[in-house]
């Protein structure tokens, strides 16, 4: 078998390259500051290695779906969750913890 | 879970807050903050251990690496040893690119390189700032390898058939940094001024460095 | 560390193996022929840091070069054109 992983597109047929940019937002800055500072060598909590095959195995259709610092935290967290570093539930909870705060935060500045 | 208002920074007793320019905010967005608040609460990190992280990839932009091309082209010897290790040579400027290695690959009137990543999107970044979007597109990490040229032309940059296209695809464990042509015209020229020549892309390969016509 | 098994100059062809999970190698060039330009040292091994291990031993990397034409049927370009794409010790073998 020839398998062909989705990441891997070296010489497939694409349209032109678009060249427009953007600046990066604090969010995907701080995405890309949690996965380095987890990684350093007295952590060793994540690897570039692990978070590259964690964003390989998110599948083709969610790997073109999201921006590239959006795969960045889903392989991350999952990789947190795997090892045990947190749990599903404590996500859960500061997830909801954050938006309610975030939404709360938003109607008092109106 | 989108919402379309923006957001005043009026709170101090959060590590973070979510930025105007972030909103409408969405799922991931969320999974980070929640993310950074939990490592921080185990006591894993501190935030400014995370700030500080920002702030040095903050600091780092194309204007570090032009320093170091633009000492290259002034300096031979300088630029034996930039070919030699880069992040030495980094080091003697005041630079330090941390332990992943880079390697520069020189430009001259017989070869062009251009980088690509085709697996992900490995980029120099400790030395020219985080990769552009189109850097991480699926056209350039397919179509760079195949045909390196007619991408190339999409940039405006035309290579002559006399002239090998060499591309690397940075993959392992090095990455790389373009050292384009020194422009003709700028014999005279000190470091600071032919640093000007010296942009984000052509350190990338995918244009040459400015002419002084340019400027 | 064992010594390395080529040095620059040797032809080489990249082993034409599928494995499912994470490698270094890109797809479209294994099976082909190319020529080791230079020894990059000695790394983990990433297809062991990506499961959570230490990736001991370390592997040797070389900077292989192709040339285009060897890679793609039909490449366009002058026939002087290459690609150097770096690869670990264990997907390379001898040309014949």
């Amino acid at each position: 078998m020839t398998i062909r992983r989705h990441h891997d597109m070296g010489g497939l047929d694409a349209g032109p390259v678009e060249t427009t940019e953007h600046d990066y937002a604090m969010w995907e800055k701080r995405v890309d500051a949690i996965v380095k500072v987890l990684s350093t060598p007295d952590r060793k909590l994540l690897s570039t290695d692990e978070l590259r095959r964690g964003i390989e195995e998110l599948g083709p259709g969610v790997y073109d779906e999201l921006s590239y610092y959006e795969r960045w935290i889903s392989s991350a967290t999952n990789l947190l969750l795997e090892k045990g570093v947190i749990t599903v539930d404590e996500l859960g909870t500061k997830m909801a913890e954050v938006e309610a705060r975030w939404i709360k935060d938003r109607e008092a500045a109106e | 879970m989108s919402h379309d208002h923006t957001h005043e920074h009026d709170h101090g007793d959060h590590p973070y807050q979510p930025d105007i320019e972030d909103f409408p905010f969405t799922e991931r967005m969320v999974m980070t903050q929640a993310v950074a608040e939990l490592i921080v609460e185990k006591g894993i990190c501190t935030a400014d251990e995370l700030r500080q992280q920002i702030e040095l990839m903050d600091s780092r932009e194309p204007g570090l690496g032009a320093k170091l091309v633009a000492k290259a082209w002034a300096d031979p010897a300088y630029k034996a040893r930039v070919l030699e290790d880069v992040g030495k040579a980094a080091a003697e400027i005041g630079i330090d690119i941390g332990d992943i290695p880079i390697k520069a690959i020189e430009n001259t009137g017989d070869v062009h390189n251009v980088v690509v990543c085709t697996l992900c999107s490995c980029y120099p970044r400790m030395l020219i700032g985080l990769p552009p979007d189109w850097y991480k597109s699926r056209a350039y990490r397919s179509r760079t390898v195949k045909e390196p040229r007619k991408v190339l032309e999409e940039f405006g940059t035309h290579i002559p058939d006399d002239v090998e296209v060499r591309v690397h695809d940075s993959t392992a464990d090095l990455r790389y940094i373009v050292l384009p042509a020194r422009p003709a015209g700028t014999e005279d020229w000190d470091e600071h001024k032919l640093a000007q020549l010296i942009t984000r892309d052509s350190m990338v390969g995918v244009t040459p460095a400015k002419s002084p016509e340019d400027l | 560390m064992n010594a390395l098994r080529y040095t620059p100059g040797d032809r080489v062809r990249v082993r034409a193996a599928f494995p499912p999970g994470h490698v270094r190698t890109p797809y479209f060039v294994r099976g082909c022929d190319g020529e080791v330009q230079e020894i990059a040292g000695t790394y983990p091994n990433p297809e062991e840091l990506a499961y959570g291990r230490d990736g001991k031993p370390d592997v040797p990397l070389y900077r292989v070069s192709f040339r285009q034409s060897d890679i793609w049927d039909g490449y366009t370009g002058p026939a002087d054109d290459t690609i150097v794409i770096d690869i670990y010790e264990h997907w390379l073998e001898p040309a014949e």
